[in-house]
């Protein structure tokens, strides 16, 4: 058990690891993905009340979800790499920022899509969509503090506690619509209650959210293994790989 | 647990300074719970909790039976309630595809000399529930009459 945990900690063997989950991971995405596409779009009914248009929360809600998830790896990873200064924690970190801005603007730009019919706007400074626009400010933050020192280390240890500090947005974000008078409504899925949803439509939602997780898994490992190559480039084993292939 | 001490001296600062922060941000979004809200409700305002000659946003639900639209002109008369208190709002733009009776509605205008709210810009507010419509279909062939346009906790504090 500790040494397979060591073992993760050891750049090189992440790569290799990476290297044989990887196509595992790249046909379960293509897969659900095709799964959970068919579902939404073909085998799941129409809302009562919006029509198709309820179809934009098989994207909304599994990219949202992965926001907030990937914030929180991202915020947790870099809090294990500074204090206990474990480089593959900093790694998965950094590699965690760009894709988890991009879940958040997917998100934002959904739900705007889906705000203008269903609400009549695209935008409103309610408590909800303002945490989530700050979420986006907080990725951007991290990526630009980490961008702005000259040596790596500072550079990881800073951008780790920007990011553990902003997690307390996390909880604001979740609670949001029950804390405050909202526009946007309340949290449909619930580990705790019935889901207020359709059998077909939260089957469909359910699978997009698996496939949402394994898509960032498949990624993350991918820029994982580019990031270990950048920060290892002096190594025996990269100069071998690289001149071998 | 065996931590070594420089360890430990990291964890703590970083524990203290996150919870800092939180502390921080829960006394300001305390401070500003009014700021936070998007709107107010109709008891809140006739308690007099909403602002005076200014624009502000009422929310809660169309009461059911209460809309009233013009023939001549896009001119809608309805009543926002929050099931204690009801507010008359007039409205002469295109309603959102969703306002309905019995729907959640957050109205942004100003109240006249009359006490009736003047909406310059409605929005109607989804819920958490989403149907299929044959599932109401089977549920009214087998006797449970079904209500389409009510929609149950909405408008509430």
């Amino acid at each position: 058990m500790w040494t397979w945990f060591y073992q993760l900690a050891s750049p090189k063997w992440f790569y290799q690891f990476s290297n044989k989950l990887l196509p595992w991971f790249r046909a379960a995405t293509f897969i659900l993905f095709a799964a959970g596409l068919a579902l939404g779009l073909l085998f799941s009914p129409l809302d009562y009340q919006q029509g198709n248009t309820v179809r934009i929360l098989y994207i909304h809600v599994p990219a949202a979800f992965l926001s907030m998830f990937v914030y929180v790896l991202m915020a947790l990873s870099g809090g294990i790499g500074f204090i206990w200064r474990i480089k593959m924690a900093h790694i998965v970190s950094v590699s965690c920022a760009p894709i988890g801005a991009i879940f958040t603007l997917l998100a934002l730009i959904t739900g705007a899509i889906w705000g203008k019919p269903t609400w009549g706007t695209y935008w409103v400074w309610d408590a909800r969509l303002t945490s989530f626009l700050i979420l986006l400010f907080l990725y951007l933050g991290f990526m630009a503090l980490h961008n702005a020192f000259d040596d790596r280390k500072t550079a990881d240890r800073a951008a780790a506690i920007l990011a553990l500090v902003g997690l307390v947005n996390i909880p604001i974000i979740h609670f949001s619509v029950e804390w405050w008078n909202s526009l946007h409504q309340g949290a449909t899925i619930s580990k705790f209650e019935k889901p207020s949803m359709d059998a077909d439509m939260l089957k469909a939602l359910l699978t997009m959210i698996v496939a949402f997780q394994v898509y960032f898994v498949t990624v993350l490992l991918q820029r994982v293994k580019a990031e270990i190559l950048l920060r290892e480039k002096l190594s025996g084993w990269v100069k071998k790989l690289v001149t071998n292939q | 647990m065996a931590m070594k001490p420089h360890r430990k001296k990291r964890l703590t600062a970083i524990l203290s300074s996150v919870i800092g922060v939180a502390i921080v941000v829960a006394l300001v979004l305390y401070a500003s719970e009014q700021k936070m809200n998007l709107f107010v409700t109709p008891t809140e305002v006739q308690a007099g909790k909403a602002p005076v000659d200014r624009i502000f946003r009422i929310g809660g639900l169309v009461k059911d039976g209460s809309v009233k639209r013009s023939s001549s002109s896009l001119l809608t008369e309805f009543i926002v309630t929050d099931m204690v208190a009801d507010i008359y709002v007039t409205y002469d733009k295109i309603m959102p595809d969703l306002f309905r009776e019995g729907q959640g509605v957050v109205a942004m205008g100003k109240m006249n000399s009359e006490g009736v709210f003047v909406a310059s810009n409605i929005l109607a507010k989804h819920d958490e529930e989403y149907k299929a419509p044959e599932v109401l279909d089977a549920l009214e062939r087998a006797g449970h009459p079904v209500d389409r346009t009510k929609s149950k906790s909405e408008g509430q504090e």
